[in-house]
């Protein structure tokens, strides 16, 4: 076993980018250098370094290879070609079968040529997000200038330099040098290996090891909080982008002035976090707290007063900043905002959005009475849910749109639930963002979310493979856990087809506003968008809704099967049985998320027991015994003769089948329950016939009827879930 | 600090003293309005082709939406940039700086300096550059930039740009809070005496003013002068035009006239005008060397 030892020293990677590039960096070394099996990988990353250690084997064993040559009977010259071309002799060959076979005796290879050989492939091979070019011609890319590497086997340089042809690879050869902090320890020093370079780096101000610095913060971050009693608001994220930011940490506290206290604390937070990579502070009450707290890079030789002076100052300049709006932006109320949206684009193809908050305004009206918010709140919240787009904060923190209009609501003695809600209609913002749970925030939440996958699904603009432009993956999982989280009880497709049809409009009147003919005509063009006639009139392309005599766009239907997809893909993220979703929503296509949830969920308890299994195998066979035989004479749906019943067991099977029709309005009053314990009582006699009676009997008029026994199992049972679509 | 800190003008003339040691070309403001020392000429167009080229100039920089009627503590229409331009770009290009910071009174073991990651880019001028914010204590002092690509040509030898904000480094090392206290040359004259007045005036013209029909009319005339003079192969004064289109089209965003599809439009107008510039330039620079 040799150790082996590479660092690339550059100038500063960004901090986002250090811990994917180690790993890259530990990827691509450990397939390089295969053939010396390297073990033990360790990597390190920083803002001006990434490193690796391993062992490896010490030399690559010599590797035989069989090759096959030409057939014994073949000519001599094809033998004497093949001879020449491994310059080997005839006495080196052997038979094998027909032909003639060359064992080849690979030599050995030591591993510091092995290496030397595949690191610089390897460098060039990195995958940067973004690389660039610096000095002179050379095409060796890295994030940013590399200045050295250090490669190391067994404490000796394995040497290679980055020339490439006529490229001089920046003059970079490997050696042992390295270098420690830029100001506490400039200059360059030699290291033999892993534990040497992290030692002696310790002592030039470096902690190689991202999680170390990351400790020293956040000791520094709480001993700073104990000593002034305040607690420091969790932000793991920002922790470790600033240990990417810093060599050797040195956290240090600053106050805050007193006349930016009054300053709303997300409004604090969000300017330290976004402009500076500062730690906000709480008070023990839970109240912003005068102190921030920051890591700097270096131990200064004042103590660190000219930094945390510095560093006040330039938080000082942005509050101020930020109070200029904060009072500007109060000076307006937020209803005489609305307005200015009309010269907001919210996206070409759609419009303005001013017009977005017309459609919100009856959306949010319209789900409000579902969700037991009052229709006119829900309006009233929806009407400015958007206004503080064009407050001068937002423009400058767009982080803070929505907290920034509860806040002006307030100050406008709105009512609390309606500002409430212009904060809470965007959540759920993320996976882990809490949904909103007060109706009106919810009637507005919902209404924000479907206009929007309206208005994208009427402009064809949809999330393909891993591109989801306009987010509409997270939008549809925010209505699913929105109604999900709060058991709502929606019948979608309604919604969805209000929305589909004002986006409709949205979508043509603008581009008719935009370019007149031409949009309009590849608006026509175009199979999922809408149609225009005559003069401006919009066909829309519809479908009956399943079970009712109404007709709903669609456009509406696509939505909603969107929605039962990123469902079933939720479930299937949290171990659930989604193959029984997609079988319960393939049944009906039922638009009202709760009951398909727990439809799946009956569904999924029966065949959880062993009824239920053999149940699934019994109505598969029944299924696959129709498909043959629907092939040859059609369907057979008819109900069956029963005089024309022989068997007892065939009997038994309709006797079984007429009882289970109790099953349909169970489904139908919800009881999935108790729809599943009279849908479990066919598996008996169904098992009964199938062992018992010949589903093809010689006679015609008997083996149709058997059909149709069979044929009404399956029409039953379809009714809970399209059981062909179970898995497993 | 230093005891006695740096006037506004000695710190320009640190500065220059510095990089004019380095061998850079210390020239003077360019003489057309635009929104930053990256337009220069200087910077623009030498950093395409293949010669080495070395320069620093202050240029002062007009950003008309920027104006608050001399009333905001940190934001000016007009203000100053240091700027900096070595080709190629020095191995030691972070030290360089570093060592520029120390020359006006900014020790680097006193204060924390960082090289915070951002990435440049001008849609305006097809231009794309990997750098990053140089922080001093939190604050920004400069924007340093390695050149990738320019008027959409990628760059022969890769320079190395450096832009300081020259009024808030002034800020930073007087300790003062509002540009407008700055000692502007250490015996009384504040940045204020000078400036203040300029401010309201031209705010008043960039926001309220200024004749956005004659505005446009000025950008299409520029637009075909640009291009007549590029026909001719006169790439220096077709690129003034280019610069002049651009700084029209800000004076206009600043009218607040011009909506996202056409800032979208303006902007490619110009784009493409630079783009011919650069190429024109790269054309008279081989003709030079035959």
């Amino acid at each position: 076993m040799s150790a082996f030892f590479l660092e690339l020293f550059s100038e500063e990677i960004p901090a986002r980018m250090q811990s994917r590039g180690a790993e890259d960096l530990a990827r691509l070394v450990v397939e390089a250098l295969a053939g010396l099996a390297p073990v033990n990988v360790r990597t390190w990353y920083g803002p001006r370094r990434i490193a690796l250690a391993a062992d490896v084997d010490s030399n690559v064993t010599a590797v035989s290879a069989a090759e096959r040559g030409p057939r014994a009977n073949a000519p001599d010259q094809a033998l004497q070609g093949f001879l020449r071309k491994h310059s080997a002799t005839r006495g080196q060959l052997r038979l094998e079968g027909d032909y003639w076979v060359l064992d080849k005796q690979a030599a050995a290879v030591p591993a510091r040529t092995l290496i030397a050989g595949a690191v610089p492939g390897v460098l060039r091979r990195m995958p940067w997000p973004k690389s660039m070019r610096w000095g002179g011609v050379s095409t060796f890319t890295w994030v940013r200038p590399l200045r050295r590497v250090v490669c190391l086997l067994d404490g000796e340089i394995v040497p290679f330099d980055l020339r490439d042809g006529a490229d001089d690879g920046h003059g970079i050869a490997s050696g042992q040098k390295t270098e420690g902090h830029r100001f506490l320890a400039p200059g360059a020093f030699s290291v033999i290996g892993a534990e040497d370079w992290s030692a002696k780096l310790r002592d030039h101000y470096v902690l190689v090891d991202a999680a170390e610095r990351r400790q020293v913060i956040l000791a520094g971050l709480d001993r700073i909080a104990a000593e002034k009693s305040i607690t420091v608001v969790d932000d793991p994220g920002l922790l470790d982008e600033v240990a990417g930011l810093v060599e050797w940490p040195v956290p240090l506290a600053g106050r805050i002035a007193d006349e930016h206290m009054d300053l709303p604390s997300e409004v604090m937070q969000v300017s330290m976090r976004i402009n500076q990579r500062y730690f906000a502070t709480r008070t023990p009450s839970g109240a912003a707290s005068p102190w921030f707290i920051f890591a700097a890079n270096v131990v200064a030789t004042d103590g660190g007063a000219a930094i945390v002076a510095g560093n006040e100052r330039v938080l000082r300049a942005r509050f101020a900043d930020a109070r200029h709006f904060w009072d500007l932006d109060r000076e307006t109320p937020l209803e005489g905002r609305v307005p200015a949206l009309d010269h907001v684009t919210w996206h070409a193809k759609l419009g303005t959005q001013g017009a977005r908050v017309v459609r919100l305004r009856r959306l949010a009206e319209r789900i409000a009475p579902a969700v037991n918010a009052g229709p006119a709140l829900a309006n009233r919240a929806a009407e400015l849910a958007k206004a503080d787009l064009v407050s001068g904060m937002v423009g400058e923190f767009p982080e803070l749109q929505g907290v920034m209009g509860r806040y002006y609501a307030l100050h406008d003695n709105e009512d609390g639930l309606v500002a409430d809600a212009i904060r809470d209609h965007y959540a759920p913002r993320g996976p882990s963002d809490p949904v909103p749970v007060a109706p009106v925030s919810i009637a507005v939440a919902l209404a924000d979310k479907i206009d929007q996958l309206a208005c994208f699904f009427a402009i064809d603009e949809r999330p393909t493979g891993a591109g989801d432009p306009y987010a509409l993956r997270r939008a549809a999982l925010g209505v699913i856990r929105i109604i999900r989280e709060n058991e709502l009880r929606l019948k979608l497709l309604p919604l969805l087809d209000a929305a589909v049809s004002a986006a409709r409009k949205a979508a043509v009147g603008n581009a008719a506003d935009m370019a007149g003919e031409q949009v309009v005509r590849a608006l026509n063009s175009n199979p999922g968008a809408a149609m225009l006639v005559g003069s401006g009139q919009i066909a829309r392309l519809t479908r009956p809704v399943p079970g009712t005599d109404q007709h709903v766009d669609v456009l509406a239907f696509e939505i909603l099967e969107f929605l039962a997809e990123r469902l079933r893909v939720q479930l299937r993220a949290e171990g659930a049985r989604h193959d029984v979703l997609a079988a319960v929503f393939a049944a009906g296509g039922d638009d009202d998320i709760t009951r398909l949830l727990r439809r799946t969920d009956a569904v999924s308890m029966l065949l959880r027991g062993a009824d239920g299994a053999n149940l699934l195998s019994a109505y598969r066979r029944a299924a696959n015994i129709l498909r043959i035989e629907e092939r040859k004479d059609g369907p057979h749906t008819d109900a069956p003769d029963s005089t024309l019943l022989r068997e007892p067991a065939e009997e038994g099977l309709h006797r079984a089948v007429i009882a289970s029709l109790a099953v349909v309005p169970l489904v139908h009053d919800e009881k999935y329950t108790e729809a599943m314990v009279e849908m479990v009582k066919l598996r008996g006699p169904l098992d009964a016939f199938f062992e018992q009676v010949t589903v093809n009997a010689q006679k015609p008029d008997m083996r149709r009827n058997r059909l149709r026994l069979l044929n009404q199992v399956r029409t039953t049972m379809d009714h809970a879930a399209d059981f062909s679509r179970i898995e497993g | 600090m230093t005891e006695h800190p740096l006037s506004f003008q000695d710190l320009i003339l640190r500065l220059h003293t510095f990089w004019s040691k380095q061998g850079c070309v210390i020239l003077q403001p360019y003489d057309v309005e635009m929104g930053a020392g990256t337009f220069h000429p200087a910077t623009t167009l030498r950093a395409l082709g293949p010669k080495p080229w070395a320069a620093a100039y202050v240029q002062p920089s007009r950003r008309p939406t920027d104006g608050r009627y001399g009333e905001n503590p940190n934001r000016l229409q007009h203000y100053y940039q240091y700027q900096v331009i070595m080709k190629p770009s020095p191995d030691d290009a972070q030290d360089l700086l570093l060592a520029s910071y120390r020359e006006i009174g900014l020790d680097p073991l006193l204060h924390d300096f960082r090289f915070v990651e951002d990435d440049w880019e001008s849609p305006t001028l097809g231009a794309w550059g990997l750098g990053w914010e140089v922080w001093c204590d939190g604050m920004e002092v400069g924007q340093f930039t390695y050149f990738q690509q320019v008027g959409g040509i990628p760059v022969a030898l890769p320079s190395f740009e450096m832009t300081y904000g020259l009024e808030r480094l002034a800020m930073y090392v007087q300790d003062k809070e509002n540009v407008y206290d700055l000692e502007f040359n250490g015996f009384g004259t504040k940045y204020g005496d000078v400036f203040l007045r300029a401010e309201r005036e031209y705010s008043a013209y960039n926001f309220e003013h200024s004749d956005p029909a004659m505005l446009t009319r000025h950008f299409a005339d520029a637009e075909v002068e640009c291009s007549s003079l590029l026909k001719q192969n006169l790439a220096l004064p077709a690129y003034d035009q280019c610069i002049k289109a651009s700084h029209l089209f800000n004076l206009l965003d600043a009218r607040g006239v011009i909506s996202v599809t056409e800032r979208a439009s303006f902007i490619g107008r110009v784009r493409t005008l630079a783009k011919s510039c650069c190429e024109a330039w790269l054309v008279g620079e081989q003709a030079v060397k035959d």
